[in-house]
């Protein structure tokens, strides 16, 4: 092996056993990965559930309680190397209590190896591993199916079971899938191809892990740098230290801030050996910045061009992995790359049956179940599907009581739409920069000063003031937050600064965006009525709105009835 | 075009720099457990690269049984001046005072007072929350099963029936006061992976696992070095053996292999031709089965 050999993680998946500990145990055995000593100990256990003169399944089951149940409970995580490759392998249980530890092994994996038992075929466990395979878009399945030395090798054993996986792998989207007919105990197809089946083509399992085209890899186009820490040792020094998601970084490229949305440039990227002349994934680097901006952990670096979805909603998946049911409004924690936000499953769409396929109705997450969700965060998130990025499309919920980690998400889609790169970059120059215009000579023409109205749960409220306010003749524009929220008081101000009145219809009570509007609009251009003060009746409320609006001097009262009276 | 292809060295390199820098940015006082062997060099030099141009922005805890070798304090010494470590040493100097030692204790014992309860203790003294070890997954078959962030409860304890999914890269960080997290950043390193990035970033070890005539005791098997008064049986006599240590603990427990390789690619070498595992001559771990599983609970690193 070569300093230079590529990387390969792979999993192990499928019901309960199958052989996958076996399998892994004769594979580290072939391919010289256990030491003598540590083999002596596994022949000289008192353990041996094999029928062979050893039990490879003691070579990863090492907790007591696997050898004394005869079964794996957590992840082993074990290491081999070959001449072309190094594996990093997560031996997984097949057990479904424990389908949690078994997508945490599948998590970090290029690669699956579902086996399926030949004379059982594909079980709801074999299925299921497969649908979380597919969830968590691992790219290569290998199917082992493996005891074939128990159903004398048949041929049609084999078929009968590749035709059967197909179609659920087709029916879930997973790609790339291999078989082979193995026996893990006695060694056929793993190493070498076996006299044993002289009907299969393929090559055996070994030399397909170590052939397996990774390609690169990885997105280069698509810049995602969380920032993890800010790197300050001196006054002069200001380093953004993170693990690149996507996309390449070099010294001078463009890049934007968010969420603040600046645009600035990379200075350096200084590192203990030498300034870096570029960092690609899954390089772990420190940026300098041009500008000084405002920058702390859990805020993002990415390309103006290719910005992410920005937003507090999202559809995502969600693998259900503790004993407290999920609940839709209750709180959790999430953490998203390195933002950790409250957050709360506004919605439960539906469950998914592995076996079946069919989307059911649930009003709770019951363990190891799957389902589709809608999240709502407190703070905007910056994200990717995670099917275009396994970083920033990936979320785990912790549990805000227990601080137990209770599930494992895959972001779908934004709910909101995400709005256009351009957009969201030309934030950065909507400032008051060249005054041609001033804001007196608007007035004069829009015969009302600019403001900002901050309304919260009230959607139709906010419809009927934009229509009166617009009936009056004045220029007015309601913002929604599917426009993201976190946006809305950039938004209102770049309104506000073209001489508007901005309506920002907000679902979630949430201050902090209403504060920063507030900031940008000054105090007596902004208006923020508490919800309970206001009158339930939109017709009501409109007219107490119009009457502040007239009393801080927004609109004159005078014109008001003119432009009025005269409709 | 070029390929933009991380070898499988800068890889791991990454991931662990990731997560000493996770750890450091959401626990507020995190510690690097420092036991002078290589494992303990690699995550030093990992922490360099993860903070530079700042200093190791964290304390490094060496828990000293008293019973290391003195090539191993000299080195740590010099180590610790070099990169302007906060190093802080400590012993549970009540139980060496009551005469604790492996010699008569046994090394079960010997262990759970010198290290177990010396690790919890200066743990507890220093109001750590999260601790950085060098363990790797491939050492032993219960630390393959051990997550990278490894909750401890308030007694250190660790429960490998009930671990917490740990999934991609986004690690759990919360815990209560009293709880902590134990941090392996070089999980995912092999034995080999080690004495790689060694050569490869020329990173300075102890010379003691580089071959050299050194007197030692053979009984057996087992090649023991003779320091900290070893009580030598009637009829034995030390001899000079040309020896180096795979691995490093305390002089009595970490038996001597007979090597001629006194260069790193030599060492290298004879790794790949090794037919035993590098933790065979340390004699705790083979106490009794599932010893280390039984320490580790313990809280044991
Ligand atoms: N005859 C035969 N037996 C096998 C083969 N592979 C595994 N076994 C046996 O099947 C049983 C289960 O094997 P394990 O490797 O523990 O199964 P597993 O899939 O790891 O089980 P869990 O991890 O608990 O889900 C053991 O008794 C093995 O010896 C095989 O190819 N042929
Ligand atoms: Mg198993």
């Amino acid at each position: 092996m070569s300093v230079e050999s590529q990387l390969l993680r792979f999993t192990t998946a499928g019901s309960v056993d199958d052989g996958k500990s076996t399998l892994i145990g004769r594979l580290l055995y072939e391919a010289k990965g256990v030491y003598e000593d540590q083999l002596a100990s596994v022949r000289n256990s008192s353990v041996n559930r094999s029928t062979g003169p050893i039990d490879f399944s003691l070579l990863t089951d090492g907790l007591r309680a696997e050898r004394e149940q005869g079964i794996t409970i957590d992840v082993a995580y074990r290491y081999a190397a070959t001449p072309r490759r190094k594996f990093i392998i997560a031996d997984t249980p097949g057990h479904e209590q424990y389908t949690r530890n078994m997508a945490t092994g599948a998590s970090t994996a290029d690669l699956a190896i579902v086996l399926i038992d030949a004379r059982k075929g594909v079980l709801v466990q074999s299925r299921r591993h497969a649908f979380i395979t597919a969830l968590l878009g691992i790219r290569y399945v290998a199917v082992a199916v493996n005891k074939m030395d128990l159903v004398d090798f048949r041929e049609d054993v084999f078929r009968r079971i590749e035709t059967e996986f197909l179609a659920y792998a087709n029916s879930v989207g997973l790609k790339n899938v291999a078989f082979f007919p193995i026996s893990a105990l006695e060694g056929d197809n793993i190493t070498e191809k076996s006299a044993r089946t002289p009907w299969y083509q393929g090559t055996p399992l070994l030399e397909h892990l170590e052939t397996v085209d990774l390609g690169e890899g990885h997105n280069f186009t698509d810049l995602r740098f969380p920032v993890q820490y800010v790197n300050r040792p001196t006054l002069d020094f200001r380093g953004y230290t993170g693990q690149l998601a996507s996309g390449i970084l070099r010294p001078g490229q463009t890049v934007m801030t968010l969420p603040s949305g600046r645009i600035t440039k990379v200075k350096s990227l200084p590192s203990f050996d030498g300034d870096l002349a570029e960092a690609y994934p899954p390089m772990s680097v420190t940026v300098c910045l041009e500008d000084e901006v405002d920058i702390s952990r859990g805020d993002m670096l990415v390309d103006p061009a290719r910005v992410p979805h920005v937003s507090r909603r999202f559809a995502a998946k969600l693998v259900w992995m503790h004993e407290t049911p999920g609940e839709a409004g209750r709180d959790y924690l999430l953490k998203h790359t390195t933002q950790t936000v409250r957050a709360q499953i506004a919605r439960i769409r539906h469950r998914i049956d592995i076996n079946t396929l069919a989307e059911q109705p649930a009003n709770k997450l019951e363990l190891n179940e799957i389902a589709s969700i809608q999240i709502e965060t407190r703070r905007p998130l910056f994200f990717d599907a995670y099917a275009q990025n396994r970083t920033t499309g990936a979320f785990i919920l912790i549990d805000a009581i227990t601080n137990a980690t209770v599930a494992a998400g895959m972001i779908e889609e934004s709910t909101a739409d995400s709005l256009e790169p351009l957009q969201l970059g030309s934030l950065e120059f909507s400032g008051e920069t060249e005054a041609t215009v001033t804001p007196a000579e608007r007035y004069k023409r829009a015969g009302h000063y600019p403001a900002t109205v901050w309304l919260t749960a009230r959607q139709e409220l906010a419809g009927m003031l934009e229509r009166k306010l617009f009936d009056l003749g004045c220029s007015v524009h309601v913002l929604a937050d599917d426009r993201e929220s976190h946006l809305l008081p950039e938004l209102a101000r770049v309104l506000n600064s073209a001489g508007l009145i901005a309506i920002c219809s907000i679902a979630s009570p949430d201050q902090t965006e209403a504060r920063r509007a507030q900031q940008l609009a000054g105090d007596t251009r902004f208006l923020l009525v508490d919800p309970q003060q206001l009158p339930v009746k939109d017709e009501e409320a409109s007219e107490v709105l119009m009457k502040m609006l007239e009393d801080r001097g927004v609109l004159r009262r005078k014109e008001r009835f003119e432009v009025g009276e005269g409709i | 075009m070029e390929s933009r292809v991380l070898s499988h060295l800068r890889a791991l390199e990454a991931e662990s720099i990731h997560i000493l820098r996770e750890v450091v940015a959401e626990f507020s006082n995190p510690v690097m457990l420092y036991s002078v062997g290589k494992d303990s060099s690699v995550m030093m030099r990992l922490a360099q690269k993860a903070f530079h141009p700042a200093r190791i922005p964290f304390p490094v805890l060496h828990v000293d049984t008293g019973y290391k070798f003195k090539e191993m304090y000299e080195f740590r010494d010099n180590l610790a001046k070099e990169l302007g470590l906060n190093l802080i040493v400590y012993a549970n100097q009540a139980a060496l005072d009551a005469g604790a030692n492996p010699f008569t204790l046994g090394t079960q014992k010997c262990c759970a007072q010198l290290k177990t309860r010396a690790l919890l203790d200066a743990l507890a003294a220093g109001g750590y929350d999260a601790a950085f070890g060098g363990a790797r997954r491939d050492e032993e078959k219960s630390r393959a099963k051990e997550r990278i962030y490894s909750f401890r409860d308030k007694f250190g304890q660790w429960d490998p029936k009930n671990q917490r999914p740990e999934l991609w890269n986004v690690y759990n960080a919360k815990i209560e006061k009293g709880e902590t997290i134990r941090v392996f950043p070089l999980s995912n390193w092999t034995e080999l992976d080690i004495w790689r990035y060694i050569e490869l970033e020329k990173i300075p070890i102890v010379p003691l696992y580089f071959a050299k005539e050194r007197e030692m005791l053979v009984r057996g098997n087992s090649i023991i070095p003779l320091e900290h008064n070893y009580p030598i049986q009637i009829g034995e006599k030390p001899e000079m053996v040309k020896v180096r240590m795979r691995s490093l603990g305390c002089t009595y427990c970490t038996g001597a292999i007979r090597s001629e390789a006194e260069t790193l690619p030599q060492l290298m070498e004879e790794l790949v031709q090794f037919k035993r595992s590098e933790r065979e001559n340390r004699i705790i771990d083979h106490d009794t089965e599932g010893s280390m599983e039984i320490k580790k609970r313990e809280g044991y690193f």
